[in-house]
């Protein structure tokens, strides 16, 4: 008799407006088994988990619970049918301590015996092998007891199928092998466990089956034994696209943006950029790849000026007199009265480029009211631009008073490009400029990166989708976690490479 | 498969003015019926005349014209006060005590040095040290907030006891006569420090420094770089701090600002009308004030109406109160069912209730 899977899905989609998130998914796991789940950012590996735990539902398909048709509309439902998720960012009362995280929300019979519960959280921790003080609260721990929190969370739960989202992307080396010889022994006492990861050794390490999605869609599933690395690279890149950008010659490149073995710190005092070292080059677009989270942000931040904790160097060359001026510790408006023309488009673009419930007019003057005399605006050169912005961008709203907030994503992108563009940029940064854009407006996006290099521009391009990445850019600096793992001619390397090169796992910090 | 439920709420697009006033008036028509009723229910008096006493009480005689024009602009002052704060998404909740610190100096000024120096400079004096005490009372929350990032909330609001119990000190220590436990009119015989009557209106000069306040905060938020980086900033640290705002800065100077002109109006509270200086001076206007401007969504001109409203309510009310017998709370009752209608009709404004049934038709 075949043996039935613990959980399956059939055909599964979902739909996020017009676009498919999930396309004709299926997948079984076992009890017993270890699945990893593998593909880029924007993949659709965290909307299908969402799916089986109840957070969104699926707009076609059917999923099965040990071979029963199941409808799954919540995450209480969920829980009933013994899935425990363990998202990627916890969900934990800081002030409790771990037993009162582990039992909040169970129903119990009885007086509410603290030590008892106590009791049964240490059984379950010790019946894996996980380390944990029941008694400590959450604000004391580290980020790997917080996670092992949530893990006896599901499990006190009685959970059977656990699915875990980037468990290792917050944890050392050491604590990811302690997690996985947890889940080896979850698995050997007959649990079946879906895990989401980027790290394609990990995946080779722990997993039993992997399998692949790219861009929504269900690539298929390999035994672990049969693959390697470059299989599984193939299956989440895919076959090149041919998209038809424009590149043309840079046209007398010249040192511009020099960065040199730069390190930065988070708040916490982690270290997310490693000395980082690359030029970037007048009349060129340079192409940064890398898992998203692995530095980007950072790293572009603080060539804008926004990233307080930096050692190493960034310096800049004037185009007009060669001369070189160094920009760390350099607040943005500092640079701007140097008479630098650095332009930013960050990630995030209602959030940190634009101000949402302002118009066009308004959030052009960001970049330019402090111009003229005196202490009142000036807002007519922000109408105009407002103005030509709109013609030229054809950005579609009512008028240049129009709230930003509510137009769709391409416009709310023309705008910030336009703002950014219209000061003639000598070094033009752009974060994941076409992120959530349809077709024809990233288009308008990478025309408008060509321009930028054509007149000169520094161009340094964070991207996330490798076929634009390899079309677009000149060379690519590829990053992972915080490092540079390598730097390539993008006319002449190909997906595999910098899909390998992200994956890379750097040993010098472990 | 789940059941479809009763009614949706969907945002509203942009709404025709004139269909937005016609709901806050249908929201005022409500609110007189209810209140009517519950009028009728609570005393067994006829609405209609609870509500003409409640009119002739705020706007009866040509006095109480003018003592409604007083009140409103001492609010309407507060409510400006606040205004810059709030746009900047910071919860000032200490204008009590900014204006009771403006209000303790203008009156300290005046006690001590009513009869030293010439009247006209006793006035710079005491609105100069009004500023200052005021600017003081909002600056010290705001640098703790820049600083460290602590709760302006809680902070402003724990300043107020401060300030009241300050004053209340001070009303013992010069308590005319000694030991009363309050200081009385001060300079009652020499009238220095008083402003004086223009075309013979006692308050006249109170409510044209008021209106000129007004135009100037209305001016400042809207057309200046200071407004515009305080509309930054409340908008979005991050946008402020990508674009190179010194958003520490612009929250110190904004409270500075926010608490001179809640110093201003204790001055014209001490000098304008109460002549003195009692823990009650700034009467829980520090208060309203929040109501008021949240009610005119910081706007300067609206804010004209919202504390005009305000204020007719409250005179209404306590006229109901002292003509029928009825206590206080009956007229707070009235006052908070039609602010409660007014407030409510935002949602309306906002929102559109879409039912079960009519969703299907839609459809079709």
């Amino acid at each position: 008799m075949e043996k039935i899977p613990a959980l399956e899905l059939k055909n599964i989609s979902k739909k996020f407006g017009s676009k498919y998130a999930n396309k004709g998914i299926d997948l079984k796991v076992y009890k017993g088994e270890i699945l990893s789940i593998l593909g880029e950012n924007g993949s659709g590996k965290t909307t299908m988990l969402n799916m089986i735990s109840g957070i969104y539902f699926p707009d076609e398909g059917q999923i099965y619970i040990n071979g029963d048709a199941v409808t799954i509309a919540s995450p209480n439902d969920a829980f009933r049918y013994r899935i425990g998720m363990i998202h990627q960012h916890f969900k934990l009362v800081d002030v409790f301590t771990a037993t009162e995280n582990i039992i909040l929300g169970t129903e119990d019979e009885g007086k509410y015996d603290l030590k008892k519960y106590s009791k049964k959280v240490k059984e379950i921790a010790d019946a894996y092998g996980f380390e944990i003080d029941p008694d400590k609260k959450i604000y004391e721990m580290s980020v790997s007891e917080k996670q092992t929190v949530e893990i006896i969370k599901v499990l006190y739960r009685g959970a059977d199928i656990l699915m875990l989202d980037e468990p290792t992307a917050v944890l050392t080396p050491q604590e990811t092998r302690k997690l996985f010889d947890v889940l080896r022994r979850m698995k050997a006492d007959g649990k079946a466990i879906i895990i989401i990861t980027h790290k394609l050794h990990e995946v080779l390490d722990v997993s039993d089956k992997v399998a692949v999605l790219r861009k929504g869609a269900y690539i298929g599933t390999v035994n672990t034994p049969e693959t390697n690395e470059s299989q599984l690279t193939e299956m989440m890149v895919g076959q090149k696209v041919v998209l038809n950008i424009d590149r043309d010659d840079p046209v007398d490149p010249k040192d511009r943006l020099i960065v040199a073995h730069l390190n930065c710190f988070n708040h916490e005092g982690t270290k997310v950029l490693d000395d980082v070292t690359f030029t970037a080059k007048s009349g060129e677009i340079l192409g940064i790849a890398g898992i998203a989270g692995s530095g980007q942000r950072e790293l572009l931040e603080t060539i804008a000026g926004l990233q307080p904790m930096v050692t190493g160097g960034v310096q800049y060359i004037d185009p007009a007199t060669g001369k070189v001026e160094f920009l760390r510790d350099k607040t943005p408006q500092e640079i701007r009265e140097m008479g630098i023309r650095l332009s930013f488009v960050p990630e995030d673009r209602l959030g940190m480029g634009l101000v949402g419930n302002m118009g066009t007019t308004d959030n052009m003057l960001l970049r330019s009211y402090l111009k003229g005399k005196g202490v009142f605006l000036q807002k007519e050169e922000s109408r105009n631009l407002a103005e030509k912005v709109i013609r030229e961008l054809d950005v579609v709203t009512p008028d240049a008073e129009f709230p930003v907030r509510r137009l769709s994503g391409g416009n709310v992108q023309k705008v910030l490009v336009g703002r950014e563009i219209a000061a003639a940029p000598t070094v033009f940064m752009a974060a994941y400029p076409v992120r959530g854009l349809d077709i024809n407006s990233s288009y308008v996006i990478y025309h408008l990166l060509n321009e930028q290099k054509k007149n000169g521009a520094a161009v340094i391009f964070v991207g996330e989708d490798l076929d634009v990445l390899l079309a677009l850019s000149d060379r690519i600096v590829v990053i992972g976690s915080g490092t540079v793992t390598g730097i390539v001619d993008a006319r002449t390397t190909t997906k595999e490479e910098v899909g390998l090169l992200m994956t890379k796992e750097v040993r010098k910090n472990a | 498969m789940h059941k479809e439920p009763l009614f949706h709420i969907v945002k509203r697009p942009a709404i025709e003015w004139y269909k937005s006033w016609a709901i806050r008036v249908l929201a005022v028509i409500l609110a007189l019926i209810l209140a009517g009723i519950v009028t009728l229910a609570l005393t067994g008096l006829n609405p209609l005349k609870v509500y003409a006493t409640m009119v002739d009480g705020a706007v009866g005689t040509t006095r109480r014209c003018w003592a409604l024009a007083q009140k409103t602009a001492m609010l309407l002052c507060i409510a400006l006060a606040l205004t810059p704060a709030f746009r900047m998404r910071f919860w000032n909740t200490g204008a009590e005590g900014q204006v009771l610190a403006g209000g303790m100096a203008a009156a300290a000024v005046m006690l001590k040095c009513g009869d030293l120096v010439p009247n006209w400079l006793l006035f710079i004096l005491m609105f100069l040290s009004a500023i200052v005490a005021g600017a003081i009372w909002g600056v010290i929350p705001a640098f703790f907030k820049a600083k460290w990032g602590t709760n302006e909330t809680l902070f402003t609001l724990m300043m107020n006891y401060i300030a009241i119990q300050i004053v209340g000190f001070f009303v013992l220590e010069w308590s005319v006569p000694k030991g009363s436990g309050q200081i009385g009119i001060i300079n009652q015989n020499s009238q220095a420090g008083w402003i004086p009557p223009l075309f013979g209106q006692a308050y006249l000069i109170n409510i044209i420094l008021v209106a000129l306040i007004t135009v100037f905060v209305y001016v400042y938020i809207r057309y200046t770089k200071h407004g515009y980086e305080i509309d930054v900033v409340g908008e979005s640290e991050r946008t402020a701090r990508y674009i190179g705002i010194d958003v520490k800065k612009v929250i110190i100077r904004t409270m500075i600002l926010s608490g001179a002109i809640c110093g201003i109006t204790g001055f014209l509270l001490v000098a304008g009308s109460d002549h003195t200086i009692t823990k009650d001076t700034a009467g829980g206007n520090g208060f309203t004030a929040i109501m008021v401007c949240w009610l005119a969504k910081f706007n300067p001109v609206w804010m004209i109406l919202t504390s005009l409203l305000i204020c007719f309510l409250q005179k209404g009310a306590g006229e109901i109160a002292t003509m029928f017998q009825l206590n206080l709370s009956f007229a707070d009752i009235i006052t908070g069912i039609i602010i409660f209608f007014i407030v409510g009709s935002e949602f309306f404004i906002n929102y559109r209730i879409i039912w079960r049934k009519k969703e299907k038709e839609d459809r079709k």
